[in-house]
């Protein structure tokens, strides 16, 4: 089983756009929208929720003010600014549990804070596992590890093929929870100063893990000359760029409709896609 | 003497667990006498450091050698620190692999096989 | 007073409308260009700069000392972030797990733990065609965000008008970018993608109680089911940025919209008004 999770760095590159094609492509693949954050995944691939998961992602400090004397020691330690006049401030609560410890009239609980819900659904394509992280929580990059393991658990008891994954945009720690133990990066980048900025730090990034890396330019054809610096860079440090993209309206239009663009159309686009995919999937055989 | 062996079941038939953090069980065996406990891995459900956890776990167990799929370079640092060796093994049953670990013929795991996970 | 600028989906335009808004203002007010988007941040790749400060951003990280160190395990089961491991005669320290929270050392019966200070990133002073530039860059590898986030909001000037370009996204980063800004422009594009996150964005700063309003870019690529959520929920449209060959090839080399396109100079001019409208209201 392998799996390709696919990133961008900048956001907005057309990652869900290439993921869903992957997964209408692939004939035996688990699915993973791993951009807990927003996640896009589902309005391509219409899952059906088989399975609903709590996810109880972390703990929050609450102060008990029946048994608090307001002696302030709570708000002295508290690094992350989280206790003003003796209440936590749950959105900066990181669940350290310093105030519970130093707290000398035990009034501090730990409460397990509900931070988002995990799905496993069905679609057409196969079986997918998607998640939505609650309103102004923390801990996506948590998320994201359980969002992998049950995809991982459904491949590996229904002996599929592939993992294709949707990551989410940054460098930080929802992406680095999803490169873990991936078998392929497919970086989607667009020729923008931005776009090649950006693929520069998640290709340092991606580097750290035993990935195999591939560079799709989506959009090339806007602005051709930045796109032929970014496949110089790419050259430069001996990375394939199995992919350029054109800009293709019929693109807006299929996702507007809620379909993966290449069983939308037949379009430049659409086809440059169906090769991404089988390029991406030979790829990863001998990844 | 006693090992730790990462397992997918609790009789000495399962199959060697790949994951390390993760595993669904370990069994400590004395490959001797072929005793053994099988132990419910507490932590998978954990999301922080899990991989430091289970390694302090088996390094309070006082185990000599572990025998695992993969492992990740802070539990690999906690078991090496503790003397424990730590020996590869996959696609086999746990009864096979410590055979295999008496006979000498596990390859031993000195660098670690999977990345890091910060959480 | 501060703006953010922020939105749920990435690339949908945040960088965009937060140097050319600072643009477009520097010559009635003092302004300053906060970026946020620590991850990637890419507003300099616009506005060029001139740095002529940088500090380091730092993590407190447990330092273990073994001569003092009576392996009692207090600071092992304290950790919630399992930074520490007790192994034999000595306790290990996983740096990249730990939140510098501190309450390792303040538990330590045996005085063995102090604090050394881990780079996690950096932020850089500078300046841009009369904008106070501030930029906050974390290290790749590093799994915090908001703490480099914090450090470059604590250089935010009194008496200018601040722009913060947010990270994308609805978790930490975003939320640590935008708290205690005065308002909050969306950036969404007119899409099924836009529209899904564009919603929760506004969950969030409706629960932040920010006042907001939207900005559709690329308003002409796509449908009309944003702006008429926008009307369902009664959300104040700020603005919409047609699509466009000309503006997207700019875009791509670094260029500047409002200097190249002055139809655009007083589409931000409108802009601009709207937000203080809003604020002053």
């Amino acid at each position: 089983m392998k799996e390709i999770v696919v990133l961008s760095g900048k956001g907005g590159t057309g990652k869900t756009t290439v993921t869903a094609s992957l997964a209408a492509l692939a004939k035996n693949a688990v699915l993973a929208d791993c951009d807990v954050d927003a996640a896009d995944l589902y309005l391509l691939l219409k899952p059906e929720i088989k399975e609903t998961f709590e996810f109880w992602g972390s703990q929050k400090a609450k102060i008990n003010e029946n048994k608090c004397e307001e002696c302030g020691k709570c708000e002295d330690v508290c690094r992350f600014g989280a206790i003003e006049n003796f209440k936590v401030n749950p959105i900066f609560c990181e669940g350290c549990r310093v105030c519970y410890n130093i707290c000398p009239r035990k009034a501090i609980d730990m409460v397990d804070t509900l931070s988002g819900h995990w799905y496993i659904s069905d679609t057409k394509y196969g079986p997918m596992v998607h998640a939505r992280l609650g309103i102004a929580e923390e801990n996506s990059g948590k998320l994201v590890s359980v969002v992998k393991k049950a995809a991982r658990e459904i491949a590996e008891r229904g002996r599929y093929e592939y993992i294709i994954t949707d990551g989410p945009p940054g460098i930080g720690c929802p992406v680095i929870s999803s490169l873990s133990g991936a078998d392929m990066a497919l970086i989607v980048t667009e020729p923008t100063a931005a776009g090649l900025h950006d693929l520069e730090r998640v290709l340092k990034l991606a580097e750290n893990f035993k990935v195999a890396i591939k560079v799709v330019i989506n959009k090339f054809d806007l602005a051709q000359e930045k796109s032929k610096e970014i496949e110089q860079y790419c050259i430069s440090k001996g990375i394939e760029v199995i992919g350029k993209i054109p800009f293709d309206e019929e693109i807006v239009r299929a996702v507007s409709k809620g379909v993966p663009p290449v069983e939308y159309s037949s379009g430049p686009a659409a086809e440059a896609l169906k090769n991404v995919a089988v390029l991406s999937f030979e790829g990863v055989r001998i990844a | 003497m006693k090992i730790a062996v990462t397992s997918a079941g609790s009789s000495l038939d399962s199959m060697v667990d790949e994951r390390f953090g993760r595993c669904r069980f370990f069994i400590f065996i004395n490959p001797e006498s072929k005793e053994y406990e099988a132990v419910e891995n507490i932590y998978t459900g954990d999301v922080h450091g899990a991989g430091v956890q289970v390694a302090q776990f088996i390094v309070d167990k006082g185990v000599s050698a572990l025998i695992t799929g993969n492992v990740g370079p802070n539990a690999l640092r906690v078991l090496k620190e503790s003397g424990i060796e730590v020996y590869a093994a996959s696609s086999m049953s746990v009864k096979k692999a410590v055979e295999n670990y008496i006979k000498g013929k596990l390859t031993k795991i000195s660098n670690p096989t999977t990345p890091s996970r910060h959480n | 007073m501060i703006v953010a600028i922020a939105s749920g989906k990435g690339g949908t335009g945040k960088t965009t409308i937060a140097v050319n808004l600072a643009l477009s203002l520097k010559d009635k007010m003092q302004v300053a260009l906060l970026d946020c988007d620590v991850e990637e941040p890419n507003a300099h790749l616009f506005l060029l700069p001139e740095f002529k400060e940088k500090e380091p951003v730092t993590l407190p990280v447990p330092a273990i000392d073994q001569e003092k160190c009576t392996q009692c395990g207090i600071c092992t089961r304290a950790c919630a972030y399992h930074a520490l491991a007790r192994v034999g005669k000595r306790v290990l320290v996983f740096e990249e797990l730990c939140h510098g929270c501190g309450g390792c050392g303040l538990l330590c019966p045996a005085g063995a733990i102090t604090e050394i200070h881990k780079e996690i990133g950096f932020v850089k002073r500078g300046t841009a065609r009369g904008i106070e530039f501030i930029q906050g860059t974390m290290n790749i590898g590093t799994a915090l965000a908001p703490p480099v986030i914090r450090k470059v909001k604590s250089r935010i000037p009194k008496d200018k008008l601040t722009i913060i370009d947010s990270p994308p996204g609805t978790s930490c980063p975003m939320i640590s970018a935008v708290y205690g800004a005065d308002y909050c422009v969306l950036v969404t594009e007119p899409t099924p993608f836009g529209l899904s996150d564009l919603k929760l964005a506004v969950e969030v700063v409706r629960e932040l109680g920010i006042p907001f309003g939207v900005v559709i870019n690329r308003a002409d690529m796509g449908d009309g089911e944003v702006e008429k959520y926008l009307q369902e929920q009664s959300i104040p449209l700020l603005m919409k940025i047609p699509f466009d060959r000309r503006y997207a090839a700019c875009y791509a080399r670094g260029g500047l919209l409002v200097e190249e396109f002055p139809e655009l100079k007083s589409s931000f001019d409108t802009l601009w008004k709207a937000i203080e409208r809003r604020v002053e209201a």
